[in-house]
């Protein structure tokens, strides 16, 4: 089979915050026979600063990454940060600007196409991956509420992102169906939850994911299920801070959608990181897996 | 030849990049041109009277007059030759204001290029004979396509000026989207009180034959003589003994076919009289849902029918109408909204259309009038109104405003005030459209008297919440974003084309535009004319429109066939094919590729020969190249006119 060859992103937070979405990335692709290659000597998109500020620095900083995957010999870049695929996408954009475009090159002091296909692991997997899934279901999640939560960033700007529906996306709630969990519809699923205001204006933070919690929990959800480095340490690191600020008692895990396919097919929980979310997944797994039990005695 | 040239100014339209003085003086040295002035308005008064004179005095038997489409003026300038005595095929127009001075800056390029037009004309105009129209009978009888309330007052007027009357309805009943709304904008008036006469007065008038649950099939003729062949769709019925009691309503188990005319809120039976005035009150068969039309099992209506009506057998059948002119008032359809993800895209039971809301509002609706949530049944309190859901917005391809909308929801609010007394509307708008008699005072109503929010701005989302809905969305004026909780939402959608309008338009021989409505003749000056002759437009297929523009353009339209009819004869265009029987080999290939059959064989001193049914031919030419011997020539463009053309362009 002709596998294609990606050059790999990680992004900033998959080094610190969002570990647990870098590895179980990382042996989910393995598992699906997908490979992943870092790109060497990767430096930050820039994150949401940087294209405040200035575009043309902003670009140069993903351009950088772009001129390298170039020359790796890659047949695309994927990377699991919606926000670190926004800078790579609307960096492409500019730059079929020929201006634009040579611009970044006398910055970057290097050429480069910039016309390599960029998307996130996550529609990688839901276009291809999902194919394979159901062979390799070990632990389906049978009983398990979840409610997909995309985040504002995923599929927008529409043209940009050019993935799935822009207001009611259906990709990862198909790929939680294939593992068997109940996926409850959600009405909020490509709401901001505040992003990185949570620095600077947390209120907004505390307000915003703190609808996204409200909401999930009317719907009778057992767990939140994310795409996003900056969603998923909103609404879960930040959790307590939230019930603080809004008098709430949210207790509510949040997990990355690849924790969840390595979950179902049978990775070990160190393997996917599940002990560095801030809510604990315990009570929820141990009731599910009790449930299971039962069904299948 | 003695031949005339006037240039003409056309104000400044032409003068102002087109030397018209030099024009002229050129003209002066083509061949067989004896006089060549220019003129202010050539179409005008003055300017005609000064062509006739001209005429007159120079004794000239051929006229040039370079100015503007010949689509414009052609017929005005034949008429003036007709005036001087002239045969009006001895006329050509070059037209140096579409094809020159309105397209170009460069006025010495310009004045080149109307010269060579002038030149090119002049020398057709040296090989063009008379030519004599012949007159046919005209069929006075209209067809009028669409029983809406533009094709009902069509239709109405035509036959009280003592014309038959042929009308065509694709449902099974007259009435249109008039039928379903409840009250109508600015009176209040109740819809149903003020068309049900018209519709009563369509089936009981002597020189009206009604086919619903009909469509038009195939056009063929030509001004005066249309054949039309009707499809008459199987209703399952036979409608000479349908009563119309109802029993068969009553008795038919399968009660869960969606309601057409209720716009899909609430269920009715397979076999069902669309509502309680339809004309003709007749029963039909809805065949998917019928179970013995699907399963092969059932007959319970056939088994209570009095009239012994029911006939599972029967199929489309076809009807031949002649006609001499076409009325086409097929009217509109409504956006379908779940292009709009942000509106929920279908997915929210209690976010319904403008027009599902006006059958809840209708005293013969589902609901009977009670304004009841289609999710539970329940009151609502809030209810939020969107406008311009599918209207002004390019990004769904619908960039046109559709007229109404404004209108109608300022009438929505009102009306749910007088059902809900203790309800709350409000309405999400871009801009308020109220220029008409009595509009504006009327959306004003709305807000002072019935307490309707307006709010300006566009709403972001609709989300389900705790079993009502969160509207987000934005007031532009104060700057803000705003959230609506409400217990219902009603979008006002906007209209478009209606489903199948190219496919009839390409029947007709008419033009659409991007959006499939038909195109009008001139969009000032011919607005219920076409560009083929004798086809007419009434109401909303042109282009959205409320219903006293559409009533308007009804009489319009039906004016336009009595004046057409007025005259017992029509006169034939001469501009058509001829055959020259010298020339004519028999081989019949012009026969065989002729899209009108206007071409016989005939047997001539013993040898076949092709014949023209001048009546028929529609000069498109397509014979004439077909023609291996050249024998078959488009009168008024015949090979040897058309190279003396080419010949003036490009003499080496």
């Amino acid at each position: 089979m002709n596998v294609p060859r990606l050059a790999y992103y990680p992004g900033c937070s998959g080094q610190g915050s969002s570990r647990e979405y870098d590895l179980s990335t990382r042996v989910m692709c393995a598992d699906m026979d997908l490979e992943l290659i870092d790109i060497p000597d990767w430096s930050c998109c820039g994150a949401t600063p940087a294209h405040a500020v200035d575009h043309l620095l902003s670009a140069s900083l993903v351009a950088r990454n772009m001129a390298i995957a170039e020359e790796m010999g890659v047949s695309g870049i994927v990377t699991p940060c919606p926000s670190c695929l926004k800078n790579f996408k609307s960096t492409q954009r500019r730059m079929r600007r020929p201006d634009f475009h040579a611009a970044v090159e006398k910055l970057l002091g290097r050429s480069l196409r910039a016309d390599l296909p960029v998307m996130s692991v996550l529609q990688v997997v839901a276009e291809q991956g999902v194919r394979t899934l159901p062979d390799r279901i070990k632990n389906p999640l049978t009983g398990l509420k979840v409610v997909p939560y995309y985040g504002c960033l995923m599929n927008r700007p529409p043209d940009v992102m050019a993935f799935d529906d822009p207001e009611n996306p259906m990709a990862l709630d198909n790929l939680l169906l294939a593992l068997g969990a109940e996926v409850l519809p959600f009405p909020l699923k490509v709401e901001c939850c505040g992003a990185s205001l949570g620095v600077t204006k947390r209120q907004i933070v505390m307000r915003l994911s703190g609808r996204i919690l409200d909401c999930a929990e009317t719907m009778g959800a057992q767990a939140v299920v994310t795409a996003c480095p900056m969603c998923q340490m909103n609404l879960d690191m930040r959790q307590a801070q939230v019930n603080r600020a809004n008098q709430s008692n949210h207790h509510i895990p949040v997990f990355y959608y690849s924790q969840l396919i390595g979950l179902a097919t049978g990775l070990d929980d160190r393997q996917i990181g599940l002990e560095r979310l801030c809510v604990s997944p315990r009570p929820v797994l141990a009731s599910l897996n009790g449930e299971n039990r039962e069904a299948r005695s | 030849m003695r031949i005339g040239v006037f240039v003409c100014h056309c104000g400044s339209n032409i003068e102002a990049t087109v030397d018209t003085v030099a024009v002229a003086e050129a003209a002066r040295d083509f061949p067989e041109v004896v006089f060549a002035t220019d003129a202010m308005y050539a179409c005008s008064e003055p300017g005609q009277a000064g062509i006739v004179e001209a005429i007159r005095e120079n004794d000239l038997d051929g006229v040039v007059v370079a100015s503007c489409s010949p689509r414009m003026h052609e017929a005005t300038f034949r008429r003036t030759l007709e005036r001087a005595g002239l045969n009006k095929y001895l006329f050509e127009m070059a037209n140096i204001r579409e094809h020159v001075s309105w397209v170009g800056k460069d006025r010495t390029a310009n004045t080149g290029k109307a010269i060579d037009l002038v030149r090119i004309a002049a020398a057709k105009l040296r090989c063009d004979a008379p030519l004599y129209p012949a007159e046919f009978e005209v069929s006075k009888r209209v067809l009028v396509i669409g029983g809406g309330v533009a094709g009902i007052q069509a239709a109405l007027d035509c036959a009280d000026g003592g014309i038959e009357v042929v009308l065509v309805e694709r449902e099974p009943s007259i009435g249109g989207k008039m039928s379903k709304l409840d009250k109508t904008f600015p009176t209040v008036d109740c819809s149903s009180c003020i068309l049900g006469p018209r519709m009563v007065d369509i089936s009981q008038h002597p020189l009206i034959t009604l086919y619903t649950l009909s469509e038009v099939e195939e056009v063929g003729g030509f001004v005066g003589n249309f054949t039309v062949k009707v499809r008459r769709k199987a209703a399952y019925v036979d409608w000479e003994a349908c009563t119309g009691c109802g029993l068969c309503m009553e008795k038919c188990p399968s009660k869960r076919v969606s309601d057409r005319f209720n716009e899909g809120i609430g269920k009715t039976t397979a076999i069902n009289i669309p509502f309680p005035q339809a004309i003709p009150k007749k029963a039909s068969i809805d065949a998917q849902g019928c179970l013995m039309l699907t399963k092969g099992k059932c007959g319970v209506c056939a088994k209570v029918c009095p009239a012994k009506a029911i006939d599972f057998t029967q199929q489309d059948s076809f009807v031949e109408e002649k006609v001499g002119a076409i009325i086409a008032a097929t009217g509109y359809d409504l956006f379908d909204f779940a292009k709009y993800g942000e509106y929920g895209g279908g997915r929210y039971p209690d976010v319904i259309t403008s027009l599902q809301y006006e059958r809840l509002l209708s005293a013969s609706g589902p609901t009977g009038g009670h304004i009841k949530r289609p999710s539970d049944g329940k009151e609502p309190r809030d209810i939020v109104f969107i406008q311009c859901v599918g209207s002004r917005d390019k990004s769904i391809g619908r960039p046109y405003c559709s007229g109404f909308c404004c209108m109608y929801t300022a009438k929505q609010t009102i009306l749910t005030k007088d059902h809900l007394p203790d309800s709350q509307s409000y309405v999400f708008y871009m801009d308020i459209r109220a220029p008409g008699k009595l509009y504006d005072e009327f959306t004003r109503r709305a807000m002072e008297d019935y307490g309707a929010r307006y709010i300006r701005g566009r709403v972001s989302a609709i989300q389900p919440r705790n079993g009502r809905y969160l509207i987000k969305g934005a007031d532009t004026l104060l700057g803000e974003q705003v959230q609506i909780e409400a217990d219902m939402v009603v979008l006002a959608v906007g209209a478009e084309a209606a489903v199948g309008a190219p496919a009839l338009a390409e029947k007709l021989r008419i033009s659409y535009d991007a959006y499939g409505f038909f195109l009008e003749g001139h969009p000032k000056l011919k607005p219920v004319e076409t560009n083929t002759a004798g086809v007419y437009l009434a109401g909303a297929c042109q282009g959205p429109k409320d219903i006293p523009a559409s009533v308007a353009q009804g009489s319009a339209a039906a004016g336009k066939v009595l004046s057409l009819f007025s005259k017992d004869k029509l006169a034939s265009d001469p501009q058509v094919s001829a055959v020259n029987l010298q020339r004519c080999v028999g081989c019949a290939k012009c026969a065989s590729t002729c899209p009108f059959g206007a071409i016989e064989m005939t047997v001539f001193r013993g040898q076949n020969k092709a014949s023209v049914i001048e009546t028929v031919c529609q000069g498109c030419g397509i014979c004439t190249v077909t023609c291996p011997q050249g024998a078959i020539q488009l009168r008024h463009f015949t090979d040897n006119q058309l190279l003396a053309e080419v010949h003036a362009l490009c003499p080496y």
